[in-house]
């Protein structure tokens, strides 16, 4: 991918011509119209659906076509508590989202559990079976941190390469697009984590 | 995957058209957890002969938080706000129910202000509940988007009051045993006043666009009808009992609260359809405003909290309490036993979209699938209170 000169292109763009590279289009054109899949799973989700609706509108950054169907859909908002039942439920709807595709993991319930951690049937975060993009605490988060994050995401789009070494992950061949779902076991859901996805922090004393 | 039936996976197939479908006449779909107009986790099994529905099993479970076991393992306060996340767009109520319960618990008073401050924020809740249930259902029904907007920007201007209040849109945890948790200025309770006075424009534009639309009438009058006997023997309460004709409001009944002194007009239904559960919740606001008019015009200044309640090592008398109250969804109780401890020894939720749920089937038998999403979201449910 040849890079153009930051200095050319700005000259032609006050000359009236628009330079761009295939990249630079393909990912200006995939971060401004994400559709998010619509599905939430407790109180954050009146959150996220606040921030769809007429004070915060979140079509202002082209993310307000909510899909029912997640072949549909570029974006998961897993938005509340994960439980342990609804856990493979998430996974397969991931699953079955076509790549690229992201995930935001919206309040602390999705992050770790958050108030409900103690719980014997809550998930103490979905980045144990699926790869987490952006993080939002809260409890719930605001529709400001809903957008936030939604912003970022944007930004992380807009930097993903489409050729060379460091190319996004999705286009590796090796990059699996598909995750294991689990299931339940005697005590509880099997594998209780997917190491390739979540490796738990290494407590140093 | 071994068929133990000790497995949840298999414990959760439930047996619901196994003979019908060896006839190969229904058709067995699993709708939900994820889908669009199920509000949350909820799944049916419905048996479909063509488009109408035979049978109908709900599946709970999906949000089972352990809210009731982390409340018996947490101090009374330490429940307060795992009762915003109970239903979660009407946490003033829940708070006040919980309070109350305690306060019957323990025999705490409650200054006058703060019992006039719990209605007005009640009666703010039901009427924000009320209209994003409205466009809700609207939106079950397809019109899609445009009421929901509608009823999030009157919303929105209460969770703004709420949040200069309590510091929270959503979670507000503002009650405690004995009273509130912060004052009001007097330009908070200026601005509520407005924002109550206005709320009827909204109403009126509301009902103008939508309840008298041909649209809603066909496809909500005569569909999903509760018999009153049904709804009093399912334990049904609230909007939905109401709609059926019957007159119990707890607010009425029980008279919590300041409820007694305000002058206020129950609202009945007559057919126990769909579009009298619909315009109960229309006509409910209204009252709702007839309340707060009357609360702002007799609040007066005070404390907020009673001075003897104890707040840390807090700890009520042996014995046993249920406190429940009106909530925007029907009755809202909570059953605490106490054992003398910090911690209650028992801790249980009467939620009442739970219990109203527990009809759906005979309200859905006979009616097309497109129906049921109808009726559904006319019961008014949130899964936090569901499966708590
Ligand atoms: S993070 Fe808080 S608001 Fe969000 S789902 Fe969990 S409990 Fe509810």
């Amino acid at each position: 991918m040849s890079q153009i000169d930051e200095q050319l292109r700005t000259e032609l763009q006050r000359q009236g011509v628009w330079v761009t590279s295939m990249q630079d289009l393909y990912n200006w054109g995939r971060k401004n119209s994400i559709w998010p899949l619509q599905f939430g799973l407790a109180c954050c989700a009146i959150e996220m659906i606040a921030t769809a609706a007429s004070r915060y509108d979140i079509a202002r950054f082209g993310g307000e076509v909510f899909r029912p169907s997640p072949r549909q859909a570029d974006l998961m908002i897993v938005a509340g508590t994960v439980t342990k039942k609804m856990a493979p439920q998430i996974v397969r709807l991931f699953n079955q989202m076509a790549d690229p595709k992201y995930v935001i993991a919206m309040g602390a319930c999705a992050i770790s559990g958050g108030p409900f951690k103690q719980g014997y049937n809550v998930l103490k975060g979905i980045d144990r079976y699926i790869p987490v993009d952006v993080y939002i605490p809260g409890c719930p988060p605001r529709p400001e941190a809903l957008l936030h994050a939604f912003m970022e995401l944007q930004r992380k789009i807009d930097e993903q390469k489409l050729t060379g070494a460091d190319k996004a992950e999705f286009l590796k061949p090796d990059q699996p697009s598909e995750f294991p779902v689990p299931r339940f076991g005697r005590h509880d859901l099997e594998p209780r984590a997917n190491p390739n996805v979540f490796q738990p922090p290494v407590l140093e004393r | 995957m071994s068929a133990t039936i000790e497995t949840l996976e298999a414990m959760e197939r439930p047996p619901v058209s196994m003979a019908s479908r060896l006839q190969g006449e229904l058709l067995e779909v699993s709708m939900g957890p994820q889908h669009p107009s199920t509000h949350g986790v909820f799944r049916m099994n419905v048996a479909l002969e063509g488009e109408i529905v035979r049978k109908l099993k709900p599946v709970f479970g999906y949000l089972h938080r352990n809210h009731e076991k982390i409340g018996e393992n947490t101090s009374y306060l330490g429940s307060m706000p795992y009762t915003d996340r109970l239903d979660y767009f009407c946490s003033m109520t829940n708070n006040w129910a919980y309070a109350l319960s305690v306060e019957k618990l323990a025999g705490i008073e409650v200054p006058e202000r703060a019992e006039y401050l719990r209605v007005i924020l009640a009666e703010l809740t039901r009427l924000q509940n009320h209209a994003s249930l409205l466009g809700f259902l609207l939106s079950d029904m397809g019109a899609w988007g445009t009421p929901l907007m509608y009823a999030f920007r009157e919303r929105e201007k209460i969770l703004d009051l709420f949040e200069s209040l309590a510091g929270s849109r959503m979670m507000c945890d503002y009650m405690r045993f004995g009273g509130c948790r912060v004052d009001p200025s007097d330009e908070w309770l200026a601005q509520a006043k407005q924002i109550a006075e206005r709320f009827p424009k909204f109403l009126d534009e509301f009902e103008d666009l939508i309840l008298g639309n041909e649209i809603v009438i066909g496809r909500t009058q005569n569909v999903g009808k509760l018999s009153a006997e049904l709804a009093v023997n399912a334990g049904i309460t609230g909007p939905m009992l109401r709609a059926c004709g019957v007159n119990y409001d707890i607010r009425k009944v029980d008279g919590y609260g300041f409820y007694p002194r305000f002058k206020f007009r129950i609202p009945l239904g007559e057919h126990g359809d769909t579009y009298d559960r619909l315009m109960m919740r229309a006509l409910e606001m209204r009252e709702s405003v007839q309340i707060l008019k009357q609360a702002f015009a007799q609040v007066q200044p005070g404390p907020v909290m009673n001075p003897k309640a104890k707040i840390r090592a807090f700890r009520p008398p042996v014995g046993e309490a249920y406190g429940h109250i009106e909530a925007p969804k029907g009755e809202l109780g909570f059953y605490l036993i106490s054992d003398g401890s910090p911690n209650p020894y028992r801790y249980r939720v009467r939620p009442p979209s739970f219990i109203n749920l527990t009809i759906l089937e005979d309200m859905c038998l006979g009616h097309t699938v497109a129906d049921v999403m109808v009726i559904l979201g006319s019961v008014d449910i949130v899964m936090g209170e569901v499966d708590r």
